[in-house]
């Protein structure tokens, strides 16, 4: 069961602003139906003052995404449309005394649903999926997934998915969690975008051989085989790194892709900026 | 306030006659079975009693019957012994709708290299018998089936599974937690090797199983250490439990006519009376299945909010839902019935007893449409009393794997 507090159970008995605002000026959606929640914010804001007047919500979901619906639109009311963006997914929870860390992506549903119904309102095109979809399983996206770990200081993978979901469904994108997590963490480039400021530390072919080789086994196979997959190196031929992928996620197109990147990633924060990765065809 | 407890299947009551006959095994009857002392022969006397008693609920003889602390030791019990016996063997057949106890071990046989086969179901929760009988091999070293589901209720065919395993020399163990004290079971007319049971579901204590082994069948213990149990579980008994589940057994049979008469009836009039609410349906095959259990989903709704719901009004349910699982994905059993996740998320599974009562039904029948009503009334998916699905939030915008 559930550690729920008296004002997320209050909140979730007795929801406040249930419905729709009787002049919609912006909305927000969030969520769906086969995710398992679902959030429909609707405000109403005086242009004059760029004060929001009123925010309903409509929402499909447990009882702390209810409940964080309900807190949402409480701490909105009466707030100009500036302050109510400062409101982060950890002070809905901390409206609500806390919420059970399982049930942090609720309250993250919730800011977002609130920066959509702003976007809505400011005229702005509805917020597109932007960037990389990591998590194909509830589509969360790579720059969802670095802000969340900004904005909550996240540590480890499992936080990501308590906050975001990802990773919660078939598991293949965990080593990509990893990845970006440590690149948030290390504030290391993203993907491809090369390293200026440190030059790679010069090595011997030997030497490098043997790091790669090094990276693969100690950091790279075990992630990989957590979720049953595996991987072989099979040559390294200057920046060129040839590996066989195998195992659970070997047969899936989109794991593929995401395996490689995840490799690469991990070889070019390790041994060198310049590496890039090959799949042997054998 | 009063608790409707619809959770039988989750655990049962302890009968206070159960209770009863434990506790002289607390104070003057303690024993150790084993010692050559009256303290030891009293105790053994009752040991004997009471596996009677077990073996006359299940059919089989009294020898056939080895104590475990719980189901999930007989599920490991049984799928280990089959395998260290038959150390050639490298295969492994099961279902898709196991209980953990089961879906784990087999997970971990895959990582140390063991195949193992899966078997699905149909969207009735039906076992897919033609690929059953296509994934036996000679290299099979166990097929482990499930007798009666417990999220669904729906009963697997266990005698033609039994018979297509003996026809070929394949060790079959059944997972029969849910079965045993639901349905009449007599071992002696079935072909089936192993069978789980729990103490727990048939309203015994917590802490007590049992693994029925065929007289003959070849096992290596799962517990290794003192000769107890005819050298096939080491430990000393755990005699109150053991005394608890036998008077439980016995109760168990006598009333088994009831629990197939009146709880059927309770159970069916609870159904008819949800499946009222519109936008219901019952998840699993109304025709095969135990006496006490339905699935329900309510759609448009999500199942742990239901459940606070019903808690809030005395009633205790379980849920299918991502939410209660603790995973972000609703129940494995309902996505290989391929439930569309629309309805597995607002699943409810209610489990009856002989410890229910009418008027509890009355009541029950009484707080579910309030509840679904108010859910429904803050769901973007729900207007005016009818689905609203007009909506951009049915499905979402990536190629996600849960919509597909
Ligand atoms: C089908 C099935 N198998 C195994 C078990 C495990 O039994 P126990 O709780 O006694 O370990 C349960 C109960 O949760 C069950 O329903």
């Amino acid at each position: 069961m559930w550690e729920y507090t008296d004002r997320v159970m209050d909140h979730f008995e007795n929801p406040r602003n249930v419905g729709v605002v009787s002049r919609i000026d912006g909305e927000g959606q969030v969520g769906s139906l086969s995710c398992g929640d679902a959030l429909r914010l609707t405000i109403q804001v005086d242009k004059d003052r760029d004060v929001i007047e009123d925010a309903k919500f409509q929402t499909f979901g447990c009882a702390s995404a209810i409940a964080s619906s309900s807190a949402l639109t409480e701490m909105i009311k009466g707030k100009t449309v500036d302050q109510a963006l400062n409101i982060t997914n950890q002070d809905i929870a901390d409206f609500l005394g806390g919420l059970p860390r399982e049930k942090m992506h609720c309250s993250v549903m919730g800011q977002e649903a609130l920066e959509a119904a702003v976007a809505n309102y400011r005229g702005l095109p509805p917020r597109a999926v932007q960037g990389d979809v990591v998590c194909h399983c509830f589509g969360v996206t790579e720059q969802e997934i670095e802000k969340v770990i900004r904005a909550n200081r996240l540590t480890s993978v499992e936080e990501i998915t308590q906050f975001t979901k990802a990773g919660g469904g078939c598991g293949k994108c965990l080593p990509e969690l990893e990845a970006i997590l440590d690149r948030v963490l290390h504030k290391k480039p993203s993907n491809g975008s090369g390293n200026a400021e440190k030059a790679p530390p010069k090595m011997t072919a030997l030497k490098r051989i043997k790091l790669i080789e090094e990276v693969i086994s100690d950091e790279i196979a075990p992630a990989l085989m957590r979720d049953g997959g595996d991987i072989e190196l099979v040559d390294v031929d200057g920046n060129e790194v040839v590996v066989a992928l195998k195992g659970a996620c070997s047969s899936c197109p989109a794991s593929k892709r995401t395996l490689a990147d995840f490799v690469t990633d991990r070889l070019r924060a390790l041994v060198d900026p310049n590496i890039v990765v090959r799949e042997s065809r054998s | 306030m009063e608790t409707i407890y619809l959770d039988n299947n989750a655990t049962t009551k302890v009968d206070p006659e159960v209770l009863e006959a434990m506790l002289p095994f607390f104070k003057e009857e303690y024993g150790n079975p084993s010692s050559m002392h009256l303290k030891g022969g009293e105790v053994a006397a009752s040991l004997r009693q009471a596996r009677l008693s077990l073996a006359a609920l299940i059919g089989c003889e009294p020898h056939e019957i080895v104590y475990t602390s719980c189901g999930t030791e007989s599920d490991n019990a049984a799928i280990w012994s089959a395998l260290r016996t038959q150390p050639d063997k490298k295969h492994l057949v099961t279902s898709k709708v196991e209980h953990s106890a089961i879906i784990n071990n087999a997970a971990f046989l895959r990582r140390l290299g063991y195949r193992v086969t899966e078997v699905g179901v149909d969207r009735l929760g039906r076992l897919d018998m033609e690929e059953l009988t296509r994934s036996l091999t000679p290299d099979t070293a166990l097929v482990t089936i499930l007798w009666a589901n417990n999220e669904t209720g729906v009963l697997f065919p266990v005698e033609e599974i039994g018979a297509l395993c003996r026809e070929r020399g394949i060790t079959f163990h059944t997972d029969a937690v849910q079965a045993v004290g639901k349905i009449p079971i007599d071992l002696k007319n079935l072909k089936i090797d192993m069978l789980a049971l729990s103490g727990h579901k048939l309203h015994a204590p917590k802490g007590i199983g049992a693994l029925y082994v065929r007289h003959g069948l070849k096992f290596a213990p799962f517990m290794i250490g003192g000769h107890q149990e005819n050298g096939r579980r080491g430990g000393t008994e755990n005699v109150p439990y053991i005394v608890g589940l036998g008077k439980a057994a016995e109760l168990a049979l006598a009333r088994l006519p009831e629990e197939n008469g009146r709880v059927r009836a309770m159970r069916d009039r609870l159904e008819e009376g949800l499946l009222r609410i519109p936008s219901t349906m019952v998840n699993g095959d109304r025709e095969f299945r135990l006496p006490n259990t339905t699935n329900i989903s309510f759609e448009y709704v999500e199942g742990e909010s239901i459940l606070f719901h019903l808690s809030h009004a005395g009633i205790c349910a379980s849920s299918g839902s991502a939410c209660t699982s603790g995973s972000l994905e609703p129940s494995h059993v309902l996505r290989a019935m391929g439930v569309p996740f629309t309805a597995a998320h607002g699943s409810i599974r209610l489990s009856l007893a002989i410890t229910n009562t009418e008027a509890e039904i009355d009541k029950a029948l009484g707080i579910f449409p309030g509840v679904i009503k108010k859910l429904r009334d803050l769901s973007p998916f729900w207007k005016d009393g009818a689905p609203a699905l007009d909506n951009a939030l049915l499905t979402c915008d990536t190629s996600c794997q849960v919509c597909n």
